[in-house]
């Protein structure tokens, strides 16, 4: 979808697409997150908390963005935003042309379905299935017949080298087989965007390396990537950065930028 | 989710924690095995009661004018027993003006019967005996038929010849193991020839039906059975096609107007038909069935409390995993689906152990005891939807409490 088909539905305000042309530097590629003046409070036994305060972001499709900033910087809340997951108090945000700040639970939940593939740091496979049924499930939901789910979760598992291992369940597999059986699995319903929350926490440095190169593979490919992260080296292998602080963006930059800033920023960011 | 993918995450969700689930549906079980014992066991006994007792007693098609019911399991109290034996006996003289009332092609047996001591040479311990006088068509209409040897003559029932036919317990009595045709036996010092055995008639509430005399009604033996011209009773066997009613109603009008009643004054003679004999049994019967479902219902409620509680734990414990598959797209309508469905498998799967026990049960009771044990399929069916149902609305509670989780805070839960 382009930018100029998107904008006719969208029925964006003159500001709106002052943000959108200016985000979309590259004409003709496709918009697939536009949020604008997102903001998520959270009454906490009585003390609100401001978690974003007004978050104005907008992602192109076969982008690879990483999410930074430190603990408290409404990162989390923004993955949960972007996911779907959660549902912004004020703001607009805009997934692949679809206005999903008002969307009922289930129309988010057929999004989820649809458009978002969620990596997490804790890999969350359900225990008592085996990698092809973990890779199956969102194929289940979307209403896949069973054979159909079989073949296009063997071919997701063979993407990410684990067509040998399809029959064992998370237990007996490693911390990195376990996370590309995740990764598998979002990729699966070929979501518009790979969703990764801190996909490397729980994994040592050789693994991660591991798993930020399939991340690197899928990008090149032309999968859209997302990731949180709050670990710079991790963060560097994506091709534009985004800096939370205090639920607002502090910086945005592509990789050439970044990477000079990086210096500067990875002392505030541990 | 498709609902066969659904009961098989059920089914596999069970079969991990098999003896937890067997604990869950305990209750269920239990509570469907009492269903199903107590319905097998009222429907045999009501079966035996129909066919064996009644069915034994009371020819098919066909009712009886007695004075008093012969198969009485219902009023007993001592005042309506006192009504009954008042009433006027039934005489032969009965038997002319209500065969006069009748179609032709209906048939009727005028039927005394008495216990009488009898003796044989072989035997000389006499042994009180029922012995029955009847008129030519009651072989017919009772369905009794000799293994051995033959029924009357037209002329023996005629001339009112020293012949008798025989039941099997007397046979071996008497003649013990000699070949009973031909021989006598002799009652009140009247010899009696034998010249059939009949086929044995089974027995009901250990009592055998196999210990009698049949003579004809113009034998000596009458005199005996019945003095003074009274008989017991006269048995009517009314063709299919014909109406059982209307017949009924026309010996009816012959006996009151034969005993003289008024239109006010209540019958005081009985028609007794299978259907009147088992009109008490019908009743206590529905208190039964009242109360083998009453009772398991109360097994299956505290069953469906177990259930409930249970999968509310079940929830709590997969919150992490309600959370997953919620943020790869499951709806509200999955996780309540997924979760009634475990629930109303587990209930399921307790009601059919129900049904397999009960069955059990009921066998060895009909083994241990007279009564035959009849499974119904209608009782099988219904406890098994009774499980499913159960199961349901058990699962409906926590079902929609996994539904409504929060998918982010799911997630978090360790």
């Amino acid at each position: 979808m382009s930018y100029e088909t998107v904008e006719a539905p969208l029925g964006m305000t003159a500001e709106r697409q002052a943000v959108v042309a200016e985000a979309g530097q590259a004409p003709g590629k496709d918009w697939v997150i536009v949020t604008r003046g997102i903001k998520r409070e959270y009454d906490m036994g009585g003390e609100v908390v401001r978690a974003l305060r007004g978050v104005d972001l907008a992602i192109m499709r076969n982008e690879y963005v990483a999410i930074m900033g430190p603990s408290g910087s409404g990162k989390s809340t923004l993955m949960n935003t972007i996911g779907c997951l959660d549902t912004p108090n004020a703001g607009e945000y805009w997934l692949n042309g679809q206005q999903v700040s008002t969307m009922t639970d289930d129309a988010l939940a057929r999004v989820r379905n649809k458009e978002i593939g969620f990596v997490f740091q804790t890999f969350n496979l359900l225990p008592r299935a085996t990698a092809l049924h973990n890779v199956e499930l969102p194929l289940v939901y979307a209403g896949v017949s069973s054979d159909e789910r079989k073949r296009r979760a063997r071919e997701a598992l063979t993407r990410v080298n684990l067509e040998d291992r399809m029959d064992h369940r998370p237990n007996e597999l490693s911390g990195g087989q376990r996370q590309r059986v995740a990764i598998a699995r979002a990729l699966v319903n070929n979501p518009s965007i790979l969703l990764a929350d801190e996909p490397t926490g729980n994994l040592d440095s050789s693994t991660s390396e591991e798993i930020m190169r399939v991340f690197e593979t899928l990008a090149d490919q032309g999968q859209t990537v997302i990731m949180v992260t709050h670990e710079p080296d991790i963060a560097a292998h994506a091709r534009r950065v985004v800096v939370l602080r205090d639920g607002v963006i502090a910086s945005d930059d592509r990789k050439s930028s970044f990477v000079e800033k990086l210096g500067i920023l990875a002392p505030t960011l541990k | 989710m498709p609902f066969l993918d659904a009961i098989r995450l059920a089914l596999q969700t069970i079969w991990v924690q098999k003896l937890k689930s067997f604990f869950t549906l305990l209750g269920v079980m239990i509570g469907v095995t009492f269903l199903i014992a107590v319905v097998s066991i009222v429907g045999g006994m009501s079966r035996y009661m129909s066919d064996e007792l009644v069915g034994k007693i009371m020819a098919i098609n066909s009712f009886e004018v007695r004075q008093r019911p012969n198969i009485n399991i219902g009023d007993n109290s001592e005042e309506h027993q006192r009504e009954l034996r008042r009433r006027p006996r039934i005489e032969e003289a009965d038997v002319a003006p209500i065969v006069a009332a009748l179609e032709p092609d209906i048939r009727y047996a005028a039927v005394g019967i008495g216990s009488l001591n009898a003796e044989s040479k072989y035997q000389l311990k006499p042994k009180a005996t029922r012995v029955f006088t009847v008129t030519p068509d009651y072989f017919d209409i009772k369905r009794m038929a000799p293994v051995k040897g033959r029924l009357f003559s037209p002329q023996e029932y005629e001339h009112g010849s020293n012949v008798i036919v025989i039941g099997q317990d007397v046979a071996k009595y008497y003649f013990n193991g000699l070949e009973p045709l031909g021989r006598e036996l002799i009652v009140k010092g009247l010899p009696y020839t034998v010249v059939g055995v009949m086929e044995t008639q089974g027995s009901a509430f250990g009592q055998s039906f196999d210990q009698f005399i049949v003579a004809p009604h113009t034998s000596p033996l009458n005199r005996l059975v019945n003095p003074h011209g009274l008989i017991n009773s006269i048995i009517i066997q009314v063709p299919g096609q014909r109406s059982m009613v209307s017949t009924m109603e026309n010996v009816r009008e012959v006996m009151r107007i034969r005993h003289h009643l008024r239109p006010n004054q209540k019958d005081n003679f009985e028609l007794q038909t299978s259907d009147s004999a088992l009109e008490f049994w019908n009743k206590i019967k529905s208190y039964l069935v009242i109360a083998g479902v009453a009772l398991p219902a109360i097994g299956l409620v505290v069953g469906a409390i177990v259930i409930m509680n249970i999968m509310l734990v079940a929830v709590a414990e997969r919150t992490r995993e309600i959370g997953i598959r919620k943020a790869l797209g499951a709806k509200r309508r999955d996780i309540m689906s997924q979760f009634l469905v475990e629930s109303a498998t587990l209930s399921t799967l307790g009601a059919a152990l129900g049904v397999a026990t009960g069955f059990a049960f009921a066998k060895v009771i009909s083994m241990l005891s007279p009564l035959p044990a009849a499974v119904e399929l209608w009782s099988v069916l219904v406890g098994i939807s009774i499980g499913a149902g159960v199961g349901v609305i058990a699962g409906v509670y926590p079902a929609s409490r996994a539904s409504r989780l929060d998918p982010i805070t799911a997630l978090r839960q360790e």
